[in-house]
């Protein structure tokens, strides 16, 4: 009995722990549900929930990296943190220069959305703001609209309510929020359906990350934690599809 | 005072019950403003450090300007031409840069045991112990490393207008001084550090005046680089905030940026103040102007 508890002790004292290797998430912290900074001051949201469970699961130690949107692809390139996730579109172009995991938010309709009374006709023929390098404004560049771009989805917002912009097209939980959050001033318009999905982006050569993500992404989409934490960001059954 | 500022933040639990004077006092010391008061010193730190480090750069480029030593002449020069001749936000963006990968590329190949290609498609890639600083790195190593970064990009591009001004200042010590040194007896470097080096520093004052209210007008530019300071923050805390924040509030960047620029204001003529009064000071018993009417 002594014995046991000496050698369990030893083994206590002596075992190596398992460093579990770090792993730098870049987020874009504006983007309200998706990913923003709470109160407190620190990352939360859709994308700051489901990586912490994921990295968890793979047992990774994740800190969390706030990027401007506009720099988010070349930082990740250049090695200034490893994934990203800031509600980001799986794109053709993108998955030229990054690599993505599968899925974890299914494609989303993009919204319209303007001040009250304003015009079908200005989303075709008018001005709409959007974010640089956004679904949303490849979207509306292609779509006859003249496309004016802001570097944060916030600046979109304002544009139309100050008048710069007869319309904003940008993810539809976002725009949701917003039309809340600026108290009925903005009505939503059409929807549109663009992108292909959220995905974690990585660096094309960064295989095993993205194994590891991907190993973890199935699991929480079997044992249906991601459908839960879709629901409490989104409340939205439909979009729970996992 | 403590106990009222205790029952304040104790109240802060429920902010949707708050109303007027309390919810402003819960709302300006909640955790993301103590970020921002934080940033302020953040500034306040790029500008302690910036400018001594920038006067060192500047001296050395005005010494090397100077030089009769031909191969160090032309560094100077050329250090003063580029700098001043390139725009100051490209070298904001290239001089990190230039510096982080740089760093990263040595320690790629003396640190790592197998050493791969480190451009491999798109990507740029180090072995685990070359980055810098190591993924495993708190938070905050990561940030001060971004600041050291910021502050050498500070120091190299205002050490250069610097740099001028100095050598501008060395050359406007009257010669009939330097020959007088001369003599006296004084060598070379005697005649520099006792009679030119102590009254060249009037004729750089206005000129280092000016940079640093550039300098401070310059700090903004952290943002540029993902450091989060007062600009970051300022915008951050103004957006539209909706329900799902405890205190939700419409578009108040103007506030917030009204705040920075009272704050900008305040730093810019402190700063006047104090450099006329140096200047002042300065021309005490100099034969200028400004030194005969000072002493009279």
């Amino acid at each position: 009995m002594k014995k046991a508890l000496i050698s369990a002790l030893a083994a206590g004292l002596f075992a190596v722990p398992a460093l579990a290797d770090t792993v730098r998430m870049g987020t874009e912290a504006a983007y309200p549900p998706y990913n923003f900074v709470n109160d407190n001051g620190d990352v939360d949201g859709f994308d700051i929930d489901v990586g912490n469970l994921l990295c968890s699961l793979a047992d990774l130690d994740c800190t969390w990296v706030k990027n401007d949107w506009d720099s988010i692809i070349p930082n990740l390139v250049a090695g200034n943190y490893d994934t990203i996730m800031a509600g980001m579109s799986i794109t053709a172009e993108r998955d030229e220069i990054i690599d993505f995991s599968e899925g974890y938010l299914p494609p989303d309709p993009s919204l319209y959305a303007a001040l009250e009374g304003t015009d079908a006709g200005v989303l075709t023929s008018g001005v709409v703001a959007a974010q640089t390098n956004t679904i949303q404004a490849g979207y509306v560049a292609e779509s006859g609209a003249t496309l004016v771009e802001f570097a944060t989805p916030d600046e979109t917002i304002s544009a139309v309510i100050n008048g710069e912009a007869d319309a904003v097209l940008a993810d539809g939980a976002y725009i949701q929020e917003q039309i809340e959050a600026t108290g009925g001033q903005l009505v939503s318009m059409d929807s549109v359906m663009i992108g292909g999905g959220l995905g974690i982006g990585v660096r094309e050569s960064d295989t095993e990350l993205k194994a590891k993500l991907n190993a973890a992404l199935a699991q929480i989409k079997k044992d249906g934690r991601l459908n839960d934490l879709i629901i409490k960001w989104f409340d939205d059954e439909s979009k729970a599809i996992y | 005072m403590r106990g009222f500022l205790f029952c304040m933040f104790e109240s802060c639990a429920d902010p949707s019950s708050l109303t007027g004077l309390a919810w402003f006092a819960c709302y300006l010391t909640n955790g993301k403003h103590l970020l921002f008061y934080q940033s302020f010193g953040t500034v306040l730190g790029l500008l302690a450090l910036a400018a001594p480090l920038a006067l060192l750069f500047g001296f050395a480029g005005a010494l090397a300007k100077r030089s009769q030593i031909p191969g160090l002449r032309q560094i100077g020069q050329v250090y003063v031409a580029m700098v001043r001749g390139i725009p100051d936000v490209v070298f904001f963006l290239f001089v990190p840069l230039l510096i982080d990968q740089g760093i990263e590329v040595v320690r790629h190949y003396s640190l790592c045991e197998s050493t791969g290609p480190i451009y491999q498609g798109n990507d740029f890639v180090v072995c685990d112990a070359a980055k810098m600083p190591l993924s495993s790195a708190e938070p905050w190593v990561h940030s001060l490393y971004g600041f050291a970064l910021a502050l050498a990009a500070y120091a190299i591009v205002f050490g250069a207008f610097a740099a001028n001004t100095l050598d501008g200042a060395l050359s406007a010590v009257p010669t009939a001084q330097l020959e007088t040194a001369r003599a006296y007896g004084m060598n070379a470097r005697q005649s520099f550090v006792r009679i030119q080096l102590p009254q060249m520093w009037i004729y750089a004052l206005p000129g280092l005046a000016n940079l640093w209210q550039i300098l401070i007008k310059a700090t903004p530019l952290l943002f540029l680089l993902g450091i989060e300071d007062i600009v970051y923050w300022a915008r951050e805390l103004g957006g539209t905030k909706g329900s799902r924040f405890a205190y939700p509030h419409p578009d108040w960047r103007i506030y917030y940026f009204a705040a920075l620029l009272v704050f900008y204001m305040i730093m810019t003529w402190g700063s006047e103040k104090v450099f006329n009064r140096l200047q002042v000071r300065m021309s005490v018993g100099q034969a200028t102007l400004s030194g005969k009417g000072a002493a009279l």
